[in-house]
Parts: structure tokens; C-alpha cells; sequence
């Protein structure tokens, strides 16, 4: 068994007892990147072969000297008989809108391709110090617009590694497609309106978005500012909480994060779910979504397999002792995604401002009379379509004369939003909810090319996952199941603000009661190279 | 020709003093350093940077909010102001839009007619600077070291009635600016700037007429030249038949001209919303009760307690409120002086302040300390020792830092006032001037003076003027 099987938790373990040697452990990683990812994002692909379409193409750029440099380190801290941190050796990857000193940090954009960030990220920073082993940066949609990964600057893009022929999902798809084929042991990604955990759901991975304020912000490229959430991608719960242990906690840089102590969630692991009420949402298993044809909204049940995966996880933590809590009302859930469409858009177009051309990226090359034409041409040029139709759209919504009629209604929808959780988790409640069972996502993985270009529709995948961003409340998402296409399903659980433990501790116990079922045995198509 | 009234309404932004910037933790002040060299990835707005707000800002903010007698809102928000320029490096400045940190204000401006004018604060927030742009060979320059220095934007309703006004807003502006301790509030360094937004109307009528926006009118001599020159414009140009447009005009110093920068556009629109990179910014009633226990005596008040308990005229109250240091220090001098407080407010108004403006100081570092110079100013009351000593003695303690006691004691400067030391001395001068006695026996009493002045310096100054005066009329007419 390669040692990009195993779990973060028994790399650190080994590595921490001087039984592994981080620079094995990198070895191992880079050989199964060279085995599975193909050629890395580029700016000019050319021809997209077969080859191409047969491999993950997780990565924009590949550190290898700072991986060997760092896995020296570890090493000699071992040997020194120093605490080498409780991620020793562990490889991970980094979504690339986390700025990390020294590297190429490019948001998937041709606007950032040539910015080389002069600091590094505070979460990104924490799992350093914590021994985790940097192995590159990896692809997602453009400044993290998408739900798909195909919007990069950078291509190819990144492809499922259960089958090829899909997406990743995204917007951290190459952290979820990394994450699946063992490009590494942990992700760091972002979710704004679903960003980790539709990937996580689309690659069979576990991915967390926290509370928002729970990981600091610092170092990450914005795209909603009070939504964007860093968060850990793993390929089990229990890897999810030790990251995040790492990650979590006050930061002075940044005055959103919590102050709040970060809890040992490793010990949550284990606590089994006795009691623990668990809700589910009729509101969650239909979804509206605006007809391509007529622009009507019509409501469609999910697909069976996915709400099959849904009440058999809830059947399979009843029989742990958990109390099912059905015919929860989540009655604002569909407007999420109008909401979203307003306020991230609007946020996002304030955070690209600054991207103009002045101090560092991408400036135009062909010849300019005046500052305004330097402006036009350097954006016109440097962006792709996702971020210029969310300049577009946050520009118009954000206008004085409509910002009543959008912005400020969207504000007062989203903390609609946000107490639909309140009323059911409230203790004194009718509900006393302790999580919320839903789906990740209405479908599992499309296939390249079958929604990309329709931007709305695209937008739709996240609708079961932005309503906790607009609440600001902590969701997992966690794999439950393989479809009949033999695409992985993701189960989501959402808590109370904070209560991360919570998910911990059901998503654990979940894997428990599963371990043997026979759709964790099937495993991802690119593993055929690994042989 | 109708009658003018001048309408004028201004904004100022004022740089406050605190150590480091406003978000982030380089130094807020970087004058005369090379450009770009006090700059970090927050106030530079690189990618992924968030901002962190320094509470020494909000503390400056608040107490000039209390002077300025505005609300101080416990719950404010900072809003993102979104424009592109090359020198806001981020496209949008942070700033505070509709629920700013103070509510309304004003200021009462003394007039010298004795009346004193209301000027309402219509805007008091918190933001940071942008950077400064240069042009230089066809080129564009930017230097972000003022980025992220923070303000305080101020705008005044439109309450003043001429270019004097005005003036004297900023005057007293500045010197509460100073006063507060919240900004050097320096104009030539850019610490306190000006647009005035001016516009006329006949007199009589109540409501307002377009205005033009003066930019960059940055001393007060600016502002009032500025503002002379737009007023004689707007009135020429009306009383032509024509009609003043809003515009924007840029107040060229060296020239002494205003040039149009632009004609009125369609109202820019900012895309205010709130920063969500920063919290809602919440201060506790002790926060603020801290931050007010702080709050000195204003110097209008000062200068009405003055006239009032001191029964100083309003000349010499104005003068010696002029900044705290030195009320501080006439204040502490009548204390220890207990006499009469306008005897000190003389000896200031004359020695203390041509000492300040001959070392370039304020009264807080004079070596002479106020109980100095009250105990010189009793000296010379007890007749110890004269004026013109008392003068040359604050000198000497300034220099040498001695106690004035001392330095008369060591230097032997006493009065004289002894009637046979005086005698001896005068008996001396009138046998060494035999020909200057003769001419004044012979009529030339002008002479009188000539001989006080040879006494006072065979005594070395220090003969008492009234005796002396007595025992040398005595010895002239030979008695």
C-alpha cells in the first residue's frame, strides 16, 4: 500500500516517532503525482489530447525544492528529538488563491499568472509550522468562480479522478481531485457559496466549510468577503478535524476570524451520537431551478439515488442511537441562491478593483493613450468571462439607483436565511436540532462541457450548500455513497455556529457504521495508473 | 447692483497623529521619506491582505467628535468607497458613509463684532489617505506611503458668509486640532486640507445657488485668496446675465488663479456597502467615558473663563488661549504670582511670548518655569529689584536655569535704594561731569535723563529710579 493510502493522522503518527521519514513520504507523493496528474495548468495548453482527458491535472505549479526543503526539516527536528508539530511529513496541497511566499499565486487567472506573493497565508502558514509539507498549488475555477473548475486561466483543467470524462466540481476542484487520487494527503481550499464542499461531494472526499470566522481570511484572495470560508479537504473525517485544529483560531491579521478557543476536535471523534438529533428537510430534497428554455422556475425532486443515500445515512445513525427529526421546514432555503447571486457579486466586484494594472499582475502589452485605456484593455485582457460577468452584474446591483431594490434586499433575505437555522437549532425550539442531514449537491458530477457556459445554471449546483454561507454556520460534506454511473454522492451536515465537533462526531461516526459497505471498496478510475 | 451674500461650506480632512496607520502597523508618518519605502502588503493592497483597525485612530477621532460637540455613535460602521485610481491601491477606499463614528456638531466661531457664528458639522468620520501621484517627464508616479495614514473627513454645513470666515474656521480649527493633541495639524505637510465649496446668493435670499468646489486650497491665505477670487467671478458673471454652473476649480497657488478641472457630471456614483472585512465598530459607554474623561477645556471656553475670572480683555485672553501650552502656563503663573492677573498677563504678552518666538518653542519647554516668573514679577513689586532687571533676570533663568532668588542674590543685582550708596554714586557723577552739571545749572534740564542713566550705570541698573530720582534733583539745584 502506497503511503498516500494512509491517513494523515498515521503519516504524522510515524513520522512524529521517527518510523517514516518525511522525505519518503514526499518521494511517495510526487511519484503518485507523476503517475496520475498529466501535465500541469498552463496559460498556453495547445491541443487537449486524449492523454490529457485521461488524467486529473490537479496542479498549476508544482514546489518541489520547498517540499524537499521542508521534509528535511521535519526530518532533522525528529532526529533532534524537537516536536516536529502534529502534521509532521504530511503532504498537502494548496488551492491556488492562497497567497504563499515565494510561489506563484495565481487565482487561475492570467491576471495573477506573473504574481509572485510576498508573504504567506495565515492558515496556510499554520499547517507549515505544524509540520504539513506544501507539495504545490493546485487548479480552480478563475479568482474561484465556478462550480466546475473549467473556468481557469490555466488548462487543462482539473478532471474527476473517479472518471475523467467529469468535473471535479469547484470551486476547489483541484484540492478535491487531489485529495481523491492521493496527490497528497490534505487540501486547504476555499468555499464561498459551496467552493469546498461540492468538490469534496463530486471526488468522494470529506470537505469542511467552518463557521465563517473560524479560519482566518488572511492570505486568501477575496471573492464574497462575508461569506469566504478557508477550510480543510480530506479523505476522512478524522483528518478533516486535525487539520482544522491546525488551522483554526484568532489571527491578528485579520478581525473577522473568532477569538473564540479553538476545542480539541480530535477528541469529538469518538463520542458516539446517542441522542444527537438529526434533522432532515423536505425543503432540502426538492430543488427549484430556473428552466433553460422558458426562464420559469420549476421545482424538481432529486434524484433517488441521492435521496436514497440520505435516508439510509439517517437510518444508519438512528441505529447508533441518533434521533431522527423529519419534516424540518427550512422555508428560505430557495431563495439562496438569488441572494447569493447579489451579494457575492457584489463583493466580488469591490475585490477585483484592485486588480488594474498599476502595481503588480497582468498589464496590458499593446500600446495605451491614457490611464482609462490602460485600465480597459489591462482587464479587458487580463480577466476571463466568469470574473467580468460578476464585475458586471456586482456593478450594476451595487448602483446607487438600484442598490435598495438588490444589495440591500439581498441583505435582509440573507439573515432570513440565516434564521431558518436559528429557529431549528434553537435549544429551546421546536426542532432542538444538534445537525441538519441534507444532500451536498442536486446531482452528482457532470461531465466537462454539460453546464459550463450556462453560468446560471452552473450557479445552481451550490443551492444546497450557499444557505450556509449566507447563515455563516459550519457544514460538512461527506462521501455516502457511489452512484449506478459510479460517481461518489456526498451526504451534508450542517450545526450551529461553532460547533464543528458536532460534525466531527456524527461525520465520524457515519464512516464507522459504513466502513465495510461495498461502495467504499469501488475506487477512483485514475488509480488504474497507480499499479 | 444687487447686494452679495457669500455662502460657504468646506471640507476638511485632517491627518491624525497617531503612531502607526490606520489598518495596518507601518508608521503613519512618513515625511521626506523616499516614496514607496513605508509601505507593507496591507496598505499597498496586495492580494489576500485584510485590514486591522488601530484603536488609537478611533480614540483621536472621538475626542475631536466631543470638541466638535457631535455624537459619538457607540455602534459605526466603515464603508468601502469604490473608484479607481492609480494612487488607491486596493479601488476602494475604507471609509465611514451613513452611520459614521460622529452625528452632527458644530462649532462656534467668535466674530469681531463680539458675536459668534454656529458652523454645523454636517460629516465627521474615520478613513485612510490614498497615495500621492506625480507627474514628472510625461510619466505617472505613484507613492503609497500616505496610504492607510487616517483621517478624519470633516464637512461644515454651508454656514460661513466670506472668505474671512472661512479663514478663521480653519485658524480655529487648527488650533483645537492642536489643542486635542489629535493632529499636528501642519498645512504646508498636508495635516489639515481644505476644499471650499462657495456659492452667492442676493441678500435676502434663503436657499442655495450651485457652487463651485475649490480644490487644493492648502494655507489659509489659499483658502482666503481662493474664495475672494471665486466670489468676484460668480458676481461679475451673474451680474452679466449668466449663471454659475457647479464646478470643479483647482486653486493654482503660485499663480494666484483658479482653473476649471471639470464641469458637473452626473454625481459619481461610490458603490458604498459596508466593509466586510472589518466588524461593525462597537464602543462600550466606558470606552467612551475613558476617552471624554481625556477631553480638556476647549479653547473658546478658556478664552471666555479668562475674561471672566481674570477680567482679562478680550485681546489678551484671545492671545493667551492662543494654544494650551501656554494658557497652561499663564494660568499656573497667576497662581503662583497671587496678585494681580493681568500683571502676568503683561509680562507674557511682552517677555515670555518674544522668548517663545525668538527659541522657536512652545511655553511647555521653556527652562522658565511659570513659578519663575511669578516670583520675579514679586521681586520687582517689592522693589527688589527694578524692571529692567526683572526682564534681564527671566533671561538668565532661562538660560542658566536658576532660581531667580538666586541668580539676583549671586549677581549682586538688588536694588540699590540705600540713601548713602545712592548718594556716593551720585556724588561720583556730578564730580566726573563738570560740564554737563554746568550746562544743566545753566538751563539745559534735559539733561536730568543723561545723569539718571550715567547712576543706573555706575550702579549696574540696579538703583531704585523713584530715590535716586529724588536724591539727584536734591544734588542738582546743589542742596
Amino acid at each position: 500500500m502506497s503511503l498516500m493510502d494512509k491517513t494523515a493522522r498515521s503519516i504524522a503518527e510515524q513520522v512524529r516517532r521517527g518510523e517514516l521519514s518525511a522525505v519518503e513520504v514526499v518521494e511517495d507523493a510526487f511519484e503518485r503525482i507523476s503517475a496520475v496528474d498529466g501535465r500541469p495548468g498552463v496559460l498556453d495548453y495547445g491541443e487537449i489530447s486524449d492523454e490529457d482527458k485521461s488524467k486529473v491535472h490537479a496542479f498549476i505549479t508544482l514546489t518541489k525544492d520547498r517540499a524537499y526543503q521542508q521534509a528535511q526539516d521535519v526530518d532533522r527536528r525528529v532526529s533532534a528529538g524537537e516536536d516536529p508539530g502534529p502534521l509532521a511529513g504530511v503532504p498537502i496541497t494548496v488551492k491556488d488563491i492562497f497567497c504563499v511566499k515565494g510561489t506563484p499565486s495565481t487565482a487561475g487567472s492570467r491576471m495573477l499568472a506573473n504574481f509572485v506573493a510576498p508573504y504567506t497565508a495565515t492558515p496556510v502558514e499554520r499547517l507549515e509550522a505544524a509540520g504539513a509539507i506544501t507539495l504545490g498549488k493546485v487548479n480552480l475555477d478563475e479568482f474561484t468562480y465556478g462550480s466546475s473548475s473549467e473556468s481557469s486561466a490555466f488548462q487543462p483543467a482539473t478532471r474527476n479522478p473517479w472518471h475523467t470524462d467529469y468535473v471535479p466540481g469547484g470551486s476547489s476542484g483541484g484540492s478535491a481531485a487531489a485529495v481523491a487520487a492521493g496527490e497528497g494527503l490534505l487540501s486547504i481550499g476555499t468555499d464561498t457559496g459551496g467552493s469546498i464542499r461540492q468538490p469534496a461531494a463530486f471526488c468522494g472526499v470529506v470537505g469542511l466549510k467552518p463557521t465563517y470566522g473560524r479560519v482566518s481570511r488572511y492570505g486568501l484572495i477575496a471573492f464574497g468577503s462575508s461569506l469566504d470560508c478557508p477550510g480543510p479537504v480530506a479523505r476522512n473525517v478524522g483528518d478533516a478535524a486535525l487539520m482544522l485544529s491546525v488551522m483554526a483560531g484568532e489571527d491578528r491579521c485579520d478581525s473577522t476570524a473568532a477569538t473564540l478557543q479553538v476545542p480539541d476536535y480530535l477528541s469529538s471523534l469518538d463520542k458516539d451520537v446517542r441522542g444527537l438529533r438529526i434533522g432532515i428537510s423536505p425543503d432540502y430534497m426538492r430543488i427549484p431551478y430556473p428552466d433553460l428554455q422558458t426562464g420559469e422556475v420549476v421545482v424538481a425532486d432529486l434524484p433517488e439515488e441521492i435521496r436514497d443515500a440520505i435516508l439510509d445515512a439517517a437510518q444508519a445513525l438512528a441505529d447508533q442511537g441518533a434521533e431522527i427529526v423529519e419534516n424540518v421546514p427550512m422555508p428560505n432555503m430557495s431563495y439562496g441562491i438569488p441572494t447569493y447571486f447579489v451579494i457575492s457579486r457584489v463583493e466580488a466586484a469591490s475585490n477585483l478593483h484592485r486588480f488594474d494594472g498599476v502595481k503588480y499582475g497582468y498589464r496590458t502589452q499593446s500600446e495605451f493613450s491614457d490611464l482609462r485605456e490602460m485600465y480597459r484593455k489591462t482587464r479587458a485582457e487580463g480577466f476571463g468571462l466568469q470574473p467580468k460577468l460578476r464585475i458586471l452584474m456586482g456593478m450594476y446591483v451595487s448602483a446607487a439607483q438600484y442598490s435598495e431594490q438588490y444589495y440591500q434586499r439581498a441583505l435582509k433575505v440573507r439573515s432570513k436565511i440565516r434564521s431558518d437555522f436559528e429557529a431549528v437549532f434553537d435549544p429551546q425550539g421546536a426542532y432542538r436540532l444538534d445537525t441538519l442531514l441534507t444532500p451536498t449537491t442536486p446531482t452528482t458530477a457532470f461531465k466537462l462541457g454539460d453546464v459550463y457556459g450556462d453560468t446560471v445554471l452552473m450557479q445552481y449546483a451550490d443551492q444546497l450548500t450557499v444557505p450556509a454561507n449566507h447563515a455563516g454556520i459550519p457544514a460538512i460534506s461527506i462521501p455516502g455513497g457511489i452512484s449506478s454511473e459510479g460517481l461518489p454522492i456526498g451526504l451534508q451536515f450542517q450545526a450551529p455556529d461553532y460547533r464543528e465537533d458536532t460534525l466531527f462526531q456524527v461525520g465520524h461516526a457515519y464512516e464507522q457504521a459504513t466502513l465495510d459497505a461495498d461502495w467504499r471498496k469501488i475506487k477512483p478510475q485514475v488509480m488504474k495508473f497507480v499499479e | 447692483m444687487t447686494d452679495y451674500e457669500t455662502v460657504i461650506g468646506l471640507e476638511t480632512h485632517i491627518q491624525l497623529n497617531t503612531t502607526t496607520k490606520i489598518f495596518c502597523s507601518c508608521k503613519a508618518d512618513s515625511w521626506e521619506q523616499p516614496p514607496n519605502t513605508n509601505i507593507c502588503p496591507v496598505c499597498s493592497g496586495l492580494p489576500g491582505v485584510l485590514p486591522v483597525l488601530n484603536e488609537a485612530a478611533v480614540r483621536k477621532g472621538a475626542l475631536l467628535a466631543a470638541a466638535m460637540h457631535s455624537e459619538i455613535r457607540l455602534t459605526s460602521h466603515f464603508d468601502r468607497k469604490n473608484y479607481f485610481y492609480p494612487d488607491l491601491p486596493k479601488g476602494y477606499q475604507i471609509s465611514q458613509y451613513d452611520m459614521a463614528l460622529g452625528k452632527g456638531g458644530y462649532m462656534d466661531l467668535p466674530m469681531p463684532d463680539g458675536s459668534m457664528r454656529r458652523v454645523q458639522i454636517e460629516k465627521l468620520h474615520l478613513e485612510e489617505d490614498a497615495g500621492k501621484t506625480k507627474y514628472e517627464g510625461g510619466r505617472r508616479f505613484v507613492d503609497f506611503n500616505r496610504c492607510g495614514v487616517p483621517l478624519v473627513e470633516m464637512v461644515t454645513g454651508p454656514d460661513l458668509r466670506s472668505a474671512d470666515e472661512a479663514a478663521q474656521y480653519l485658524i480655529r480649527l487648527r488650533q483645537l486640532l492642536r489643542w486635542l493633541g489629535v493632529s499636528e495639524a501642519d498645512m504646508e505637510k498636508g495635516h489639515l486640507r481644505c476644499d471650499a465649496n462657495v456659492s452667492i446668493r442676493p441678500v435676502g435670499f434663503t436657499g442655495l445657488n450651485p457652487k463651485s468646489e475649490i480644490k487644493n486650497v492648502n494655507s489659509i491665505e489659499a483658502v482666503r485668496a481662493a474664495i475672494n477670487k471665486e466670489v468676484e467671478r460668480q458676481i461679475e458673471l451673474v451680474e452679466l446675465g449668466g449663471r454659475v454652473e457647479s464646478w470643479t476649480l483647482d486653486w493654482d497657488d503660485a499663480q494666484q488663479r483658479l482653473t476649471k478641472m471639470r464641469s458637473k457630471e452626473t454625481i459619481a456614483d461610490y458603490r458604498y456597502f459596508r466593509e466586510p472585512d472589518l466588524l461593525p465598530l462597537e464602543l462600550s459607554e466606558d470606552w467612551r467615558d475613558a476617552v471624554l474623561a481625556d477631553l480638556p477645556e476647549l479653547p473658546l471656553e478658556r478664552r471666555e473663563r479668562f475674561m471672566h475670572d481674570y477680567e482679562l480683555p478680550e485681546y489678551d485672553a484671545d492671545i493667551l488661549t492662543g494654544d494650551r501650552p501656554l494658557s497652561d502656563y499663564y494660568e499656573t503663573a497667576v497662581e503662583a504670582y497671587g496678585g494681580d492677573p493681568k500683571v502676568v498677563s503683561n509680562w507674557i504678552m511682552n517677555e515670555i511670548l518674544r522668548m517663545l518666538n525668538e527659541l522657536g518653542i512652545s511655553a511647555n519647554k521653556l527652562v522658565l518655569r511659570p513659578e519663575h516668573l511669578a516670583e520675579v514679577i514679586k521681586m520687582v513689586d517689592k522693589g527688589t529689584i527694578n524692571n529692567a532687571t526683572g526682564k534681564s533676570v527671566l533671561a538668565k533663568v532661562q538660560e542658566s536655569g536658576k532660581a531667580p532668588g538666586d541668580i539676583v542674590a549671586e549677581e549682586g543685582l538688588a536694588q540699590v535704594s540705600d540713601d548713602s550708596a545712592l548718594q556716593a554714586a551720585i556724588d561720583k557723577v556730578l564730580a566726573a561731569s563738570p560740564e554737563e552739571l554746568a550746562s544743566y545749572r545753566g538751563g539745559k534740564e534735559g539733561l536730568f535723563g543723561w545723569f539718571m542713566g550715567q547712576i543706573m550705570r555706575e550702579t549696574r541698573g540696579k538703583a531704585d529710579p523713584g530715590v535716586t530720582r529724588e536724591l539727584l534733583g536734591k544734588a542738582l539745584k546743589g542742596e
